[in-house]
Parts: structure tokens; sequence; C-alpha cells
């Protein structure tokens, strides 16, 4: 038994119908004391006061942003190669679930960046960067909803999702480069992890896990109704041929 | 190729329009700025070299639908990817006429349009060589855009909702090296990162682009 036994349709509705309960217990079971865990018994922080409590949504959820994208392109790359329906379809229901991290990470930084730098946007590399990852979900989500024919759509997205994940990771540090061309951004971009101390460091990873968590169910919830879309989408060409 | 070459050259200058409108869009968006930002003279001549480079830019983001669309609907195109030549030549030989017909006019043009923004005198040439180097990967990144979208009716908004992201990279480096031309500082590696750019889009995105219009042709 391989792998690929899966991505017949028939079967991984099986047995995401089957995982998908226990999926998202214990995404209830990491995420909600993870974020009690946070926002209540920690304390707070001397330079961020209050604020800090914010790094529980905003990390993940940037994490998750990013890390969707790369799942896309790998699921699309075996559309490409192997052609498995499951897989677009996942790709397809991912990108709705990774643009609404981007956006979650995006605001709530801004939410953060407010008393902290005194600004609720810079052009950091790092804002800059996840803007333009913004634009490039956008871009995909709109290609998918522009074209009728599901196969012709998946091919085309699946296209774009590969040429776009160079172009991205170009931009990514070609904004790196715009910046410290212009001024030192040093302030700005302290990296998080490192700063953190173990009463924060730990709540956070339960947060993380459960931010993955939540990703799997959603993805599975959302690829299960893609699936349905199709075999709908084939039983009503079916009738119509029928009529013929 | 050559013959197709042309033939796309002249559709293009012949179709009426499609040919001057992206320099006179070009000249207007130079027009406009100073009017939006005041005309003190400091001010302009330090926003001019971006301003130019974004101006060419979407300049060039009119005229990409007509790449393949026209084509597309008269069938042309059908009968192209039959013909012996591979369907990755007639990405390029088409790609290739658009910027001959629209990069390299927006090139020839922006350092006399950079006098409307009071660019100053290294500027000229900073952005003519900028513009030079890099329309050609907007040409060719264009395409690609235009090819994934060829089969749709109304293509041509989400056509530069796909192709603005994927520009991004290219407009950082040219008008980063323009800016620092202007500026009298170093600007080999912008310059050489743009370059790279170009050149590896005109190297690999033929093949996707083919790919695409494959798909849409099915």
């Amino acid at each position: 038994m391989s792998l690929w036994e899966f991505a017949n349709p028939v079967k991984f509705m099986a047995l995401s119908g089957k995982v998908l309960p226990w999926v998202v217990g214990l995404t209830v079971l990491t995420l909600v004391p993870g974020m009690i865990w946070g926002f209540f018994f920690t304390p707070e922080a001397a330079n961020f006061g209050n604020s800090v409590k914010i790094i529980y949504i905003h990390v993940p959820s940037a994490m998750m942003a990013i890390n969707i994208w790369v799942m896309m392109l790998v699921t699309s790359l075996i559309w490409i190669v192997r052609r498995h329906h499951v897989s677009v379809r996942a790709a397809k229901a991912a990108a709705l679930i990774g643009v609404t991290m981007t956006v979650i990470a995006l605001i709530t930084g801004a939410i953060w960046g407010e008393p902290m730098w005194g600004t609720y946007w810079a052009w950091d590399p790092r804002l800059t960067s996840f803007l333009i990852l913004f634009l490039f979900y956008l871009g995909y989500m709109a290609l998918w909803a522009a074209i009728e024919n599901p196969d012709t759509a998946a091919d085309l997205t699946s296209v774009l999702c590969i040429v776009g994940s160079v172009f991205a990771l170009l931009s990514r540090y070609a904004v790196n480069f715009w910046n410290q061309g212009l001024h030192q951004g040093a302030s700005l971009s302290m990296d998080k992890e490192e700063h953190v101390a173990d009463v924060y460091y730990l709540p956070l990873l339960l947060c993380i896990a459960g931010f993955i968590l939540l990703f799997v169910a959603l993805v599975l919830i959302r690829t299960r109704t893609e699936l349905r879309l199709v075999r709908l989408h084939r039983l009503e060409i079916r009738e119509r041929m029928k009529d013929v | 190729m050559i013959a197709l070459l042309v033939r796309d050259m002249r559709l293009a200058i012949r179709a009426g329009g499609g040919f001057g409108l992206g320099l006179a869009f070009f000249l207007i968006v130079s027009t406009l700025v100073p009017f939006g930002v005041g005309p003190e003279a400091a001010i302009l001549s330090r926003i001019a070299p971006g301003i130019l480079w974004v101006g060419a830019l979407l300049a060039c983001l009119l005229s990409l639908d007509r790449i393949f669309q026209l084509d597309f609907e008269d069938g042309s195109l059908d009968l192209l990817a039959t013909a012996p030549i591979p369907m990755e030549g007639t990405v390029a030989i088409k790609a290739l006429a658009h910027w001959l017909v629209t990069g390299l006019p927006l090139t020839l043009a922006a350092p006399a349009f950079g006098a409307l923004m009071n660019l100053q005198s290294p500027g000229h040439y900073w952005i003519f060589v900028t513009l030079l180097i890099g329309t050609p990967a907007l040409s060719m990144i264009g395409a690609f855009g235009a090819a994934l979208t060829v089969g749709l009716k109304r293509g041509g908004l989400l056509l530069s909702l796909l192709v603005l992201p994927l520009y991004i990279p290219t407009l950082i480096f040219g008008a980063e090296a323009a800016t620092r031309g202007t500026a009298g500082l170093s600007a080999l590696t912008p310059l050489l990162m743009m370059a790279g750019i170009t050149a590896g889009s005109i190297a690999l995105l033929p093949f996707a682009a083919a790919a695409a219009l494959r798909i849409n042709l099915r």
C-alpha cells in the first residue's frame, strides 16, 4: 500500500471522514488551552506590557500563511505530474485559508505595531513581503474563480502557483535589498523567536500546534466539499447527456 | 519566425491605437504626477526615476491582453499551435514583438518625459539604461499572464491582478538602480540583479506561457 492510494477520491473521502472528528477535537484541545494559558497566565513583558500577548495569534498565523503557500506549491506540482484530483482540490481549498492567515497576520501585526513602533504600517521587509504574499494569494484565487471548466482552471492555477512561487521568493529578497538600500531597518526587524523567554515560549508552541491542526481540519473539510462539487458537476453533465 | 515577428509588429502598429496608446498613457502619467505632488522641483527630481518606472510599467500593462487575445479570437492562434514552430518560439516572438512596439518606445521616450519631472543630468542616462534592460522582462512576464487569461471573456482586470505581483522584483531593482544612478551612487548591484531577472524570464517563462496556452487551446 502506498501513499498514492489516498489520491483516489473515494478512499480519501472515507479516510478523511474518519480522521476529521479527531483532528477537530485535537485542535480544540491544543488551541483553547494554548490561548487561555497565553492570554491569562503569562506575565506582562517589561517593554511590551499587555501587547505581548498578541504574539499567540500573530506568530502562528504568519507561519501558517507561508507554509500554506508551500503546501499549495507541492500539491500543484503533484497535480501537474500525476493528475490526482484530490491534490489540486486541496490546493484550492488551502488558498482561502492561506489568505485568511495572511490577513490575520497583517492585521494583528498592525495592531501590535501601533503601541510598539508607533505606527500601524512601515515598509519593513517582512511587512512588505507579507503584503506581496497577500497579492499572490488574491491572484491565485481570482484565477480559480474566473475559469469555468474545472480541469482547465486546475491546470492554469497550478502553472500560476509554480511561476508565482519563484517570483514570490524573488520579491522576498528583493524587498530586503530595497529597504536596506534606503535606510537601516534594524530596529523594526528584531527576530521575535530569539527574544522570547520560556514563559512565553511554551504556550506559543501550543498555539502553533493548534494553528497547524486547525489548518489541517479546515483543509480537510474544504477539500471534501470541493470533491463533492466535482462529483456534482460530473453528475450534472451525465444527466444532461442522458437527455440528449 | 521572422515572418511572425513582422506580422505581429505590423498588426500592432496598424490596428488603430494599440501602438501609440502606451506612449500616450505614459505621457499622461508623467503629466499627472506633478499635479498630484506639487510643482516643487526638489521633490519632483527626487521621485522622478521611480515615477518614470511605475509609469512605464503601467503603460506596458495596458497592451498586454493584445498579445494573444485577438489571435485567439480569430483562430490564428490555433494555426500557430499546429505550425512547425514550437509553441515556446511563438510565445517568445510575440513577447519580442510586444517589446519592440511598447517597451522600446517607452525606453526611448522616458528620458524626454523625465524633463517634465525635473530629472537631473545623469538621470536621463540611467532611466534609459534601466528601462532598456528591464522592459524585456516586463513584456515576457506579461506574455505569461496573457497566456493564462487568453480564454477568458473579461480577462483584462484579472490579467493586471495576476501580472502586477510578478512585476514587483523587476520594479524594485529597476527603480532602485535608476534612483541610485541618478543620485550618483553605484548602481551596479541592482542593475545586475535586474538583468538576471530579465535573462531568467526570457529563458524560462516561454515554457510556462506555452504550457498555459496549450491548456487554453485544448
